[in-house]
Parts: structure tokens; C-alpha cells; sequence
């Protein structure tokens, strides 16, 4: 009796501690819902397209200049990322850009919360292959230390959702807020597989 | 339309303004300060820079509401005497031409002081880069400022 509770018992423990072990793993980083390389690769071409759109992309410069206009020129005045990525001295975001948009063209874009990334975590966009890309922001170490569950709450962050009410005379990007929001969670959920390239 | 109250140069204001209008019409045309002035008007320039609770903000796009509960400093009010480090130093090395971009000038040298008190060339051009001068007295406006750093050491003795 002793031995069949051995042969039986054993196994069902180790099983029973493998599965609580792989659980508390899930539970930590969220398995994706279905790994899909083809899915996922074409999910994040369309999020690549709006990433790289000037409304997004202006803020996420490889210098320490913000970029403006659908030419992605350096911000006029030069200001600058600071520390913290909300300017510095006299040159704060908040001082021109304000918590909403300023009426007309060529006026300062508002939000309450207007900053590039700071300089410690710069999430650079400009210049970035797709591939880069989609391997920067699943790296928590590069995406502001985002685990899946921010990044998926990323998508509806109130400086994201600026970029598609980005003021009078400014481009839209590519897709409308919904198709992006699908498209990343379908990226992010099929397994954020970076493209090759 | 209510009356809104305003804090300027620690004086409180009543004012009959809507909300949305730009706190430099505010200043200038109800409250009569008009060391601020108007230059573009759409946050390029730098002439109507003033402090909202000590950061320099243009106050031609800066709504009369944002100001609403905070403090605004403008030229008139940021010495006791025209005495602040940057206004004598501005006097000191002739800075202005025609004059009229200095008070916004003065107000941003004024939060580079106060937030690095021996600013490098670098550290100047950073933080003045926001305001433009057109008679162009960028070098004299340089020469002010690491003065200025003198001056306020000198007094903190």
C-alpha cells in the first residue's frame, strides 16, 4: 500500500508543484493568449506606421531636442529634454504648452502632462528599424520598466491618446486611435514578435 | 460673466475677464502692468514671459484660469527695487537696444539664476533660447547674466 502511495503520490506532488511553480511564472509575466509570429509581425507594421508618425515620433527624438512639424524638423527655441524630460530653466514644456491645445495654427499643442521621456530612459523612436523598435518596447530596461499589463494600459495613456488631438493645421496619425489600440494588442498579445528587420 | 481673482506681484486683483483670455491681455489691459509686452502671440517670441508660481511662462498663451490660485510675477514685481541681480546687471552692461524683448529677457534670466547659480555659456544659451531678440544683443545679454551670477553670489555673502 505504502509503495503504490509512493508511485502515485510522488508524481502527483511533483506535478501539482511544477504547475504552481508555471502558474506563479504566469502570473508574473502574462502568457501571451496565442503565440502567432505571422499575426503578431503584421499587427506591429501598423503599429510601427503610427509610431513613427510625427505625432508620436517628435517626442521620442535620438537627440535631446524635441522634433516638430510632419518634416520632423528640430523644435524651434531648442529646447531641451533636461532631466526629467520636462525641459529645463526657462525652457519648461509647461511654460508654451499648456494643459489643452492653444487655439489657431502654428500655436503650442497642450496637455496636462506634455514631456519628452527622461533622460535616463530617453525610448528613442527616430531612426529605429521596426525590429528595434518592437524590441525596445518589450525591454523593460528600454520602455520605461513597462510589464505587460502598463504596456497594454499604454495605449490609452492621456499623452498617447494627444497625438490624435494634436491641434489646428497637424497631420493625424495613419490610423485612427481604435485601429492603433487593436493593433497593439494584437502585437502584444500574439506574442510581440519583433519583425526581422 | 463672475469675477475672477488674480495674484500679481502678491497684490490680488478682481477682474472681469473670461477665462479663456490670455493672461498678458489680463495683465496689460485690466490690470494695467504693461512692462509685459506682445510679441508674437503665439508662445515664438518670449516678450511676454512672466512667472506663474516661479516658472517663466508665456503669458500669450497661458489662459487667465491657469493663473487662477497661483502666483504671477511679472517685471514689475520681481525686485522690491528694480534691485534683482539681472536688472542691475542688465543696466550695468547696456543690454537692450530698443528694449523691448527685456522684460521677458530678464524674467528667464531670472529662473536660470535662481535654479543654477553659475550658468555656463551652455547653461545660458539653453535657457535663453526661447527668447528672441530682434535688434540682436544675444552676446551683451550673456555678458549681463554671468554678471548677474556675480552679483547674486556677492549679495548671498
Amino acid at each position: 500500500m505504502k509503495r503504490i502511495l509512493l508511485v502515485i503520490g510522488v508524481p502527483l506532488l511533483m506535478i501539482g508543484l511544477m504547475a504552481f511553480i508555471t502558474g506563479n511564472k504566469a502570473y508574473l509575466k502574462p502568457a501571451p493568449v496565442r503565440k502567432d509570429s505571422i499575426a503578431s509581425v503584421k499587427a506591429f507594421s501598423d503599429v510601427y506606421k503610427v509610431l513613427m508618425s510625427p505625432r508620436c515620433m517628435n517626442c521620442h527624438p535620438s537627440g535631446d531636442i524635441p522634433l516638430q512639424g510632419d518634416d520632423n524638423h528640430l523644435h524651434t527655441m531648442s529646447p531641451k529634454r533636461g532631466v526629467d524630460g520636462k525641459g529645463v530653466y526657462a525652457m519648461k514644456c509647461s511654460n508654451c504648452h499648456q494643459p489643452e491645445n492653444t487655439p489657431g495654427v502654428h500655436t503650442p499643442p497642450g496637455n496636462p502632462n506634455w514631456h519628452l521621456p527622461p533622460a535616463n530612459m530617453r525610448m528613442v523612436f527616430q531612426g529605429k528599424t521596426p525590429r528595434q523598435l518592437a524590441q525596445q518596447l518589450i525591454d523593460p530596461k528600454r520602455n520605461g520598466h513597462k510589464d505587460m499589463k502598463k504596456l497594454i494600459e499604454h495605449a490609452d495613456d492621456g499623452l498617447v491618446l494627444a497625438g490624435w488631438n494634436p491641434g489646428e493645421g497637424r497631420t493625424l496619425p495613419p490610423l485612427s486611435h481604435a485601429e492603433f489600440k487593436k493593433a497593439w494588442l494584437t502585437w502584444l498579445n500574439t506574442g510581440a514578435y519583433a519583425p526581422k528587420k | 460673466m463672475p469675477m475672477i481673482t488674480l495674484t500679481v506681484n502678491q497684490k490680488q486683483y478682481q477682474i472681469d475677464a473670461d477665462p479663456n483670455m490670455p493672461l498678458l491681455w489680463a495683465i496689460r489691459d485690466i490690470i494695467g502692468l504693461t512692462g509685459t509686452k506682445f510679441g508674437c502671440g503665439v508662445a515664438q517670441c518670449g516678450a511676454c514671459t512672466v512667472h506663474l508660481n516661479g516658472e517663466a511662462v508665456r503669458s500669450c498663451v497661458t489662459k487667465v484660469s491657469r493663473a487662477v490660485g497661483q502666483q504671477v510675477v511679472t517685471i514689475e514685481g520681481l525686485s522690491k527695487a528694480n534691485d534683482h541681480p539681472a536688472q542691475i546687471a542688465w543696466n550695468e552692461a547696456n543690454v537692450p537696444q530698443c528694449g523691448y524683448c527685456h522684460s521677458g529677457q530678464i524674467m528667464s534670466a531670472a529662473v536660470l539664476l535662481r535654479e543654477n547659480a553659475n550658468p555656463t555659456d551652455a547653461d545660458i544659451d539653453s535657457a535663453m533660447a526661447g527668447n528672441i531678440c530682434r535688434c540682436g544683443t544675444y552676446q551683451r545679454i550673456r555678458e549681463a547674466i554671468h554678471l548677474a551670477a556675480k552679483l547674486q553670489k556677492e549679495g548671498a555673502k
